[in-house]
C-alpha cells in the first residue's frame, strides 16, 4: 500500500466519493445491462475482499476492451516463440492483426537459429474453402511451410470458420507429422474465436496444448548453474524478459524457461527439469503451473518482478526456496549493487510523480503488478480492473472452489494431468515445504489485485467505453494504463495513457532497469508541457473581455 | 511479359506476410464517414477489437466499434437476440443517427440473414404510421473476409451505404444548381480535405462520400464525444440520387458487387464518371479537366481553371524539373490497394522512376490492364505485375528477376522486407503504423503530389547520405 506520506492532500477525499460512481453510471445503461453491470464494478476491501463478476460474457452493443479466444491462443501464449511456426487457419484477418502487433522480442542464439516471429502464416481461406473445406489447403500450407523452413515445430490455430465448417486441425496436424517425418511435432489448437468470453479461454487453450505437445519431451539437464527455475507468463514485450534474464544469470540462476517470451521449442521440452515454477501473469498461465505439479512435483510461487522492490522480493523468495548461504548473499548483493541507480533516478522522478493519482485498466495481471511500480514513485491508483481477468485475480484463489461453472468455461478442454510415473519427483519434502511455509513463503497462492489496492478505490471488471470515459470526466487521474484501443479517447481529453499491453515504443519494464525505464516515462508523461497547451488562450476561462477605458 | 500472380509465382496455397487485410476493416473506414454513425460488426467480438486496434494505430484516433459478440451458443442457434441488444444497446449509449453494421466470417458462414435482421428490429419499434422515426438508420455491408480484401469491403460499405440511404425519389429535387457526387476512395483525412478544397474553388457543390476527415482526425475535446463530429450527412446522402453525375475515383475499385457510382447510373441515371486516384501531373490533370467540364458557369479567368491550381501546377514542374536527375531511372517497388498502386505507379513513371513491381494482395483481375492504361507510352515490359501478392512472393520475385530496387513506396508492412533489402520505403497507404501522421499523408493533387515528390527525392538523398563513404552535404 501507498506510503501516507505520498498521497495528495484531495486523494482521500476523491477515494471517499469513488462509491457514488456505479450508481451514477449504470443509470445510463438499460435496466437489465444495468442489473449486470453493477455487479462488475466493486469498492475494493483487502481484508475482505467483495465478490466481483468477472470472466463472464460482453453484453453485445457495449464496446469492450475484450479480444477473442485465438487472440489469446495465438496472439498472446504462442506468438512469442521464435522457432515454432505459428500457421492461422481462416482468412486473412486474425491472421494479420496478431502480425506481431505485440511488441514481443526474441533473440536468436546464432545465424543458424530460428526466427518465424517477423513471419506471418495463413491459410488465407477464400469462398470455396467455406463451401468445400479447408482441410487440403491446411496441409498445403503446412508443407509450404516446412519446405521454406524446415522448423523443429508448426502449430496450426483455427478461426471462427473453422470451426462452424468442421476441419479438423488436430487431425491435419497428426496426418501431416506422419506424412512429414524427420521428428517435426505438428499440433493444432481449437481455439475459435467464438468459444470463450474472451482471450483468456484462448489461454487456456494453448495451456493445455503446451502440456500436451510440448512439456516434458526432453529430459536432458543442461546448464551448469544449479538454481533451476522457469519463469511462466512472461512474454517479453518491449524485452522484459531480456532483462529478467541478465538479473537471473547476475545471482547465478538458471532461467531454463520463459512461457513464452524469448523462448523455444526445446525450452518448453526441457522445462520440466527446473526445481521451481515462478507465475508472473496468474491469469494466463497458471494452468501450466498446476499442470507441471501435479505430472511432475515442481512447485509454483507466484512472483510479480515489476517494480524494483518486486523485483527484489522476488530473488530473495528464490534464495529462500532453494536455502543456501550461497545464493542467499548473492541475490542480496545484486540487489544492493542494483538499486543504486535505481534509487538515484527514482528520486529524481518522484519529484514529479509524488502525490499523483493512475488508472489501470488492462490484461488479468498487469492491472495489478504495474501498482507495484506505481507505489514507488509515490502515486496512488485510484481505479483499476481487469479486460480478462477472472474471481482469483481479484479475490484471490481461495475463491477458486466458489466460482460458478458457465457454459462458456465448460466447451474448454479440461485435460486430466496425472503423476508421471518415472519423472515425478517433489523438489522438497513435506516437512521442507512445511517449513518453508512456517517462513512466510506461499505455495500456489494468488491474493489478487484487492489485497493490494487500498480500501474504498474502485474495481472495475470489462471497463466499458461509457464507463472509462466517465471515470476520467470525473476524476482526471495522471495518468490512465490502458490499451492503444483506449489511448487515443483517453489523450484526447487531456490525460496521457501509457499503454500495457505493449508499452507503446517503451521497454522494458520488468526488473531493475525496467523500472528505471517506466520511472523516467512515467515522470515524462506527467510532466509534459504539451497538456498544457489543449486550451487556446483565447479559451481560458479567466480571460477578461477587453472594455472601453472613459 | 506474363503478369499474372501465377506467372510470376508457382501457386502457393497459403500465405506467407499478406499484402491486404479483411473486408470488414475496410467497411468500417468507409462507415466513419457517414455523419453520426456507429459501426457494429456481426460477429465475434475478436474481430471488433482487432480492427480498432488496428485502425487506431493508423489513425491515432478514438475508434467505437461496437459487436454483437457472439458466443458458441450464439454462433448455434442464430444471432438475432445478440442483434437485437446490440443494437439496444448502441442506441440508449451512443444515440447514433446511423448503425452501420458489416458482417464477419462468423456471421456469413451460419447464413445470418442481416438485412431481415433489420427489418424485424424495426417492425417491433414501430409507431402508429409504421417505423419509429426515432429509429436510426440501419446499414449493412456483407464483408466476409474469405471474399475480397479491405478495399473490396471498403467499396462494398460505399456501395451499400448510397443503397440504403438513397432509396427513392420521394421529394423534389432539392438542388438549384448542378451537384456532384464524389466518391472519393480509401484516401487520408488531409487528402479529403484537399479533394473539399479544390471543388470548391471550382464552385462544384458536391457530395463527398465517405468524409472521415473530421472523424479520423479530430481535434482535442473540451468535453467526450459519443460520435465524433463530422461525415457525410444522411441528407447528403440520400440526395445523391438527385445528382447530375457521380464521379468515382479510382477505376479498379468494388469488383465484386457495384460501385455506388453504378449504382446511382444504373438505379436513377445519374451519369457515372471514374477516373484514377489524382496522383502525379498527368492523373491530376484528368481529374481537373472532368471538375472543369463539371463547374458551371466557369470559374477563374482561364475559362473555369482557378489561377490557384495553375499556379500548384507551375510549381510542380519545376519541382520535377529541379529534382529529376535524384529520381531518374531509380526502380520502385510499389504495393498496396489496386487503384493506389496504379496512381503511384503513374506517378512515378512520369517522373521517371521505374515500377519494376507492382504489386497487391487483391485480385480483381484488372491491375495490369488498368495500369496499361494509366501508364501508357509509359508502361514498359519492364514492369512487373502481381495480383494476389504476398511480402513473400514479392520477395521471391524481386530476388528471381534481379529487380535490385531502390525503394519501396507502399505500407509499413513492407518494412521487414525492406529493412532485409537494406533499400528505404516512402510509405503510403494502409497501414501505416511505424510513423505518425498517417492521417495526414498526402498524395492527392499538385499539392499532394508536390510533398510525396520531395519525400521521395528526400527519401533518396538521405539513402545516399547514408551508405555513402564520404559525408556529402551539398547534394
Amino acid at each position: 500500500m501507498i506510503d501516507k506520506n505520498d498521497k495528495s492532500k484531495n486523494a482521500d477525499a476523491l477515494i471517499a466519493e469513488l462509491h457514488e460512481f456505479r450508481d451514477e453510471v449504470i443509470t445510463k445503461y438499460p435496466k437489465k445491462v444495468a442489473k449486470k453491470r453493477a455487479k462488475s464494478i466493486v469498492l475494493s476491501d483487502g481484508d475482505n475482499p467483495p465478490q466481483i463478476q468477472a470472466n463472464v460474457r460482453t453484453i453485445p452493443g457495449i464496446i469492450t476492451q475484450r479480444g477473442c479466444t485465438y487472440a489469446g491462443c495465438k496472439g498472446v501464449v504462442l506468438g512469442p516463440t521464435r522457432d515454432i511456426i505459428n500457421i492461422t487457419h481462416g482468412p486473412i484477418g486474425c491472421g494479420f492483426y496478431s502480425w506481431l502487433t505485440r511488441r514481443n522480442q526474441t533473440k536468436p542464439v546464432d545465424d543458424n537459429d530460428s526466427n518465424f516471429i517477423p513471419y506471418c502464416f495463413s491459410t488465407d481461406m477464400q469462398d470455396s474453402n467455406i463451401v468445400f473445406g479447408g482441410e487440403e489447403k491446411l496441409k498445403q500450407a503446412i508443407r509450404e511451410a516446412y519446405e521454406l523452413f524446415h522448423p523443429k515445430a508448426i502449430a496450426v490455430f483455427s478461426t471462427c470458420p473453422v470451426g462452424l465448417i468442421g476441419d479438423d486441425v488436430h487431425r491435419v496436424a497428426r496426418h501431416m507429422t506422419e506424412e512429414i517425418g524427420n521428428g517435426i511435432n505438428i499440433f493444432g489448437f481449437s481455439c475459435e474465436g467464438y468459444r470463450g468470453v474472451s482471450q483468456s479461454a484462448g489461454h487456456h487453450i494453448a495451456n493445455n496444448g503446451l502440456f500436451k505437445n510440448l512439456i516434458g519431451r526432453d529430459d536432458e539437464v543442461r546448464g551448469q548453474l544449479k538454481y533451476r527455475v522457469n519463469l511462466l507468463g512472461e512474454y517479453n514485450i518491449g524485452g522484459d524478459a531480456f532483462e529478467l534474464e541478465r538479473v537471473f544469470e547476475k545471482c547465478g540462476i538458471n532461467l531454463l524457461a520463459s512461457f513464452s517470451g524469448n523462448s523455444t521449442v526445446q525450452k518448453f521440452e526441457n522445462a520440466h527439469t527446473a526445481d521451481l515454477n515462478m507465475v508472473m501473469c496468474h491469469r494466463s498461465i497458471n494452468y501450466v503451473a498446476e499442470m507441471m505439479e501435479t505430472a511432475f512435483g515442481i512447485p509454483w510461487i507466484k512472483v510479480q518482478p515489476i517494480g524494483a522492490h518486486s523485483t527484489a522480493k522476488m530473488l530473495r523468495k528464490i534464495a529462500q526456496y532453494f536455502g543456501e548461504q550461497e545464493l542467499i548473499d548473492k541475490v542480496e548483493e545484486v540487489i544492493a549493487e542494483e538499486m543504486i541507480e535505481v534509487q538515484k533516478v527514482l528520486e529524481q522522478a518522484r519529484k514529479r510523480t509524488v502525490g499523483k493519482l493512475a488508472m489501470l485498466f488492462v490484461g488479468g495481471s498487469r492491472a495489478h503488478h504495474y501498482q507495484d511500480l506505481f507505489e514507488e514513485l509515490g502515486m496512488t491508483t485510484i481505479a483499476a480492473g481487469y479486460e480478462f481477468g477472472h474471481r482469483d485475480d481479484y479475490e484471490g484463489r481461495s475463491v477458486i472452489p466458489t466460482i460458478q461453472i458457465d457454459a462458456d468455461s465448460r466447451n474448454i478442454e479440461e485435460i486430466t494431468v496425472t503423476q508421471d510415473e518415472i519423472r515425478y519427483r517433489p523438489r522438497k519434502t513435506e516437512e521442507e515445504l512445511k517449513a518453508l511455509e512456517a517462513e512466510g513463503m506461499e505455495f500456489n497462492e494468488y491474493h489478487g489485485i484487492m489485497k493490494q489496492m487500498e480500501k474504498g478505490t474502485l474495481v472495475i471488471d470489462d471497463l466499458s467505453h461509457y464507463e472509462m470515459d466517465q471515470l476520467i470526466a470525473k476524476y482526471k487521474p495522471d495518468v490512465f494504463c490502458a490499451g492503444i484501443k483506449e489511448k487515443f479517447c483517453v489523450q484526447k481529453m487531456g490525460i496521457p495513457l501509457k499503454q500495457l499491453h505493449n508499452y507503446d515504443v517503451g521497454g522494458p519494464y520488468a526488473g531493475f532497469q525496467g523500472a528505471i525505464n517506466f520511472y523516467k516515462d512515467i515522470e515524462m508523461m506527467v510532466g509534459a508541457a504539451i497538456w498544457k497547451e489543449i486550451k487556446a488562450p483565447w479559451e481560458s476561462e479567466d480571460y477578461v473581455e477587453a472594455t472601453f477605458a472613459y | 511479359m506474363n503478369t499474372t500472380k501465377e506467372s510470376i509465382l508457382k501457386e502457393a496455397a497459403s500465405s506467407c506476410n499478406a499484402c491486404k487485410q479483411c473486408a470488414p476493416l475496410g467497411a468500417c473506414i468507409a462507415f466513419k464517414g457517414i455523419e453520426g454513425a456507429l459501426p457494429m460488426l456481426h460477429g465475434s467480438q475478436g474481430c471488433a477489437t482487432y480492427i480498432r486496434r488496428y485502425l487506431i494505430s493508423h489513425f491515432r484516433e478514438t475508434m467505437d466499434i461496437a459487436s454483437s459478440n457472439f458466443s458458441e451458443e450464439t454462433t448455434i442457434f442464430g444471432g438475432n437476440k445478440n442483434f437485437n441488444t446490440g443494437i439496444d444497446n448502441i442506441i440508449s449509449q451512443y444515440h447514433p443517427k446511423v448503425i452501420a453494421i458489416a458482417s464477419t466470417c462468423l456471421a456469413e458462414t451460419i447464413g445470418e440473414d442481416v438485412q431481415r435482421l433489420i427489418y424485424e428490429y424495426q417492425a417491433t419499434h414501430t409507431v402508429e404510421t409504421g417505423h419509429d422515426p426515432s429509429l436510426p438508420e440501419m446499414v449493412f455491408a456483407s464483408t466476409p473476409s474469405y471474399q475480397g480484401t479491405h478495399y473490396e469491403g471498403f467499396h462494398e460499405a460505399v456501395f451499400a451505404t448510397v443503397k440504403a440511404l438513397a432509396k427513392k425519389k420521394t421529394t423534389s429535387n432539392p438542388f438549384s444548381l448542378h451537384q456532384l457526387n464524389l466518391f472519393c476512395n480509401l484516401i487520408s483525412p488531409e487528402d479529403i480535405r484537399h479533394l473539399k478544397e479544390i471543388v470548391a474553388d471550382f464552385s462544384i457543390k458536391a457530395m463527398i462520400f465517405p468524409d472521415y476527415s473530421d472523424t479520423l482526425d479530430g481535434t482535442s475535446w473540451d468535453s467526450y464525444q459519443r460520435i465524433p463530429e463530422g461525415g457525410t450527412s444522411i441528407e447528403a446522402i440520400e440526395n445523391s440520387l438527385w445528382a447530375v453525375s457521380s464521379l468515382e475515383l479510382g477505376t479498379i475499385l468494388n469488383t465484386l458487387t457495384q460501385s455506388a457510382g453504378e449504382y446511382l447510373q444504373d438505379t436513377f441515371g445519374v451519369k457515372n464518371f471514374r477516373t484514377g486516384l489524382p496522383i502525379g501531373i498527368r492523373e491530376t490533370d484528368k481529374f481537373i479537366e472532368i471538375l472543369r467540364s463539371f463547374s458551371s458557369p466557369p470559374v477563374g479567368d482561364l475559362g473555369g481553371f482557378p489561377e490557384k491550381y495553375q499556379k500548384q501546377r507551375g510549381r510542380l514542374v519545376d519541382l520535377y524539373f529541379d529534382g529529376h536527375k535524384y529520381v531518374s531511372m531509380k526502380r520502385a517497388v510499389i504495393y498496396g490497394e489496386e487503384d493506389l498502386v496504379v496512381g503511384l505507379a503513374a506517378f512515378a513513371a512520369e517522373i521517371g522512376i521505374i515500377p519494376v513491381l507492382c504489386a497487391t494482395g487483391g485480385e480483381s483481375g484488372k491491375l495490369e490492364e488498368t495500369l496499361k492504361e494509366a501508364l501508357g507510352d509509359l508502361y514498359s515490359d519492364e514492369i512487373a505485375v502481381g495480383q494476389g501478392m504476398t511480402f513473400e512472393a514479392m520477395e521471391e520475385t524481386i530476388r528471381n528477376r534481379d529487380l535490385h530496387p531502390d525503394l519501396f513506396i507502399g505500407n509499413s508492412k513492407g518494412y521487414y522486407l525492406a529493412r532485409k533489402l537494406d533499400i528505404p520505403i516512402v510509405r503510403a497507404g494502409f497501414p501505416i503504423h511505424d510513423r505518425i501522421g498517417a492521417q495526414h499523408n498526402r498524395l492527392l493533387g499538385y499539392e499532394g503530389t508536390t510533398m510525396l515528390f520531395e519525400q521521395i527525392v528526400n527519401t533518396l538523398l538521405e539513402e545516399k547520405q547514408r551508405k555513402s563513404s564520404i559525408g556529402y552535404k551539398y547534394m
